[in-house]
């Protein structure tokens, strides 16, 4: 008890700098959790806004032709922006906070969910339309009921790989101070427990994502279950 | 920051390009795209110097197809603040590295880090997937194995693996940006100075500069890709 009041209390992992330190996990779990709270929230956020718009793009891009160049060579273009520039060019319209960030990661996910659910839709057989139209299903039910099921599994793979970039990306969002894990990142890039543990949390966070992403795809398509079993 | 946006920021950013005083001396506009176009040109050539003969010799043998395919999202998964941010404070430092400017090893460690897997991938995807009959047909008119790879699976590869560079440029190019937040050199410095000093116009001004060179740099590369193909279009 002695010892923590004497001097020599200040020479300890912290004051060393030591890239793994006990005492950093406990005096900062509640600012590690609360960078971890805001990083999920961006994350999702952001992955919905991205799903919410590349659906119907994707359904403009299948019904016309000659809208599908455009959809996808903008999103691409898009995708070529470095994050850094893509943020801070949307700054002047929806200012410095985190829908900035949030709208920007959600742009960034456009590419892959178009792509992912266009090729999933068109890849579903057309005898398989032919049976559901012949079985007397109307336009809006064979899509709900049969073409999206059945894209479902191109449609997830997407959703994965959106999630697991924009838990990466997220990082760069600390430049407007919303960037979860990483404005630990960058307040202090010399303070080696810090950056390990934000790092290793940042990894870990993209794991669990895409491990639940993954449980999700096999509860909406019990049927691959099966047909894999027998 | 500028509150009101729009319009001001259109004439302030205008404004900043038209200023000489960034296009001169060690932070101005020329040096810094030197050093990013440095780093992005030599950060791809240790990453294609590894990556292309691992994966071409992989794709012709067709192992190793997972390993090679998950490189490249384990590479989406990796946070580039993070991985700069652990290198820069390891082995390769925060001190300049001649014209790469500060914590030069270690963004280009980082930057040819994040390279490697769209190269390995493409590369090891367009060689495995060349039609297996034109490779037997090679075979049959008594090509060796190198010749097999060299003059059948390379050039009919070769649009998925300059796909496949294209996509590790936007990515080095994007990361280079981001090296700035941490310690590192290139434009990005722009950016963060004008977040640093309050500066719209200036986060503006440097965002311009690097999506406009990497809107380039895709279109030009696009242009390179369907050169490379060897096969009439449409017959893919």
């Amino acid at each position: 008890m002695l010892a923590s009041l004497a001097p020599a209390s200040s020479d300890n992992c912290l004051t060393r700098n030591e890239w793994i330190c006990g005492r950093y996990y406990s005096s900062r779990a509640g600012e590690l959790t609360d960078a971890l709270v805001q990083h999920v929230g961006i994350v999702v956020a952001s992955v919905l806004l991205g799903l919410a718009v590349a659906i119907p793009l994707a359904l403009l891009a299948r019904r016309y032709r000659k809208l599908e160049g455009l959809i996808l060579g903008t999103t691409t273009a898009i995708y070529t922006i470095p994050s850094l520039a893509l943020f801070s060019l949307l700054v002047p319209v929806t200012g410095l906070g985190q829908a900035t960030v949030v709208i920007g990661l959600g742009l960034y996910s456009l590419t892959i969910l178009v792509r992912n659910i266009l090729e999933g839709l068109r890849a579903v057989p057309a005898d398989v339309r032919e049976s559901a139209l012949g079985m007397g299903y109307a336009a809006r039910r064979m899509f709900w009921r049969v073409e999206v099921p059945l894209a479902l599994p191109a449609i997830m793979a997407g959703l994965r790989v959106a999630t697991v970039s924009a838990v990466a990306l997220t990082t760069v969002g600390a430049i407007l101070d919303y960037g979860g894990l990483g404005g630990l990142l960058i307040s202090d890039p010399t303070f080696k427990a810090q950056v390990l543990a934000t790092s290793v949390l940042c990894v870990a966070l993209a794991v669990v994502l895409d491990v639940l992403l993954v449980g999700l795809q096999r509860l909406l398509t019990p049927w691959t279950r099966t047909a894999a079993a027998r | 920051m500028d509150p009101d946006g729009g319009r001001p920021v259109i004439r302030d950013v205008i404004a900043w390009f038209r200023d000489s005083d960034h296009w001169h001396g060690p932070s101005g506009v020329p040096t810094l795209l030197g050093q990013h176009t440095l780093l992005t040109l030599v950060s791809l050539l240790i990453a294609a110097a590894v990556g292309l003969p691992l994966a071409l010799w992989l794709g012709h043998r067709g192992r190793g197809g997972t390993f090679a395919v998950n490189l490249s999202n384990i590479g989406r998964a990796i946070p580039i603040v993070a991985m700069l941010s652990l290198l820069s404070l390891g082995v390769f430092g925060t001190e300049a590295l001649g014209p790469f400017g500060r914590s030069g090893l270690a963004t280009l460690v980082t930057l040819a880090l994040f390279a490697l897997p769209p190269i390995v991938t493409n590369t090891y995807t367009g060689v495995a997937e060349v039609d297996r009959d034109m490779v037997e047909a090679a075979r049959g008119m008594g090509m060796g194995e190198l010749d097999v790879l060299r003059r059948v699976e390379l050039p009919l590869a070769m649009p998925l693996i300059v796909a496949g560079i294209r996509l590790a440029v936007v990515q080095v190019w994007a990361t280079a940006t981001i090296a700035a937040l941490v310690a590192g050199p290139g434009l990005g410095r722009i950016i963060v100075h004008g977040y640093d000093s309050f500066q719209t116009a200036e986060v503006v001004a440097g965002s311009l500069i690097v999506a406009g060179v990497a809107l380039l740099l895709e279109l030009a590369l696009a242009l390179v890709q369907k050169l490379m193909d060897p096969l009439p279009p449409g017959s893919r």
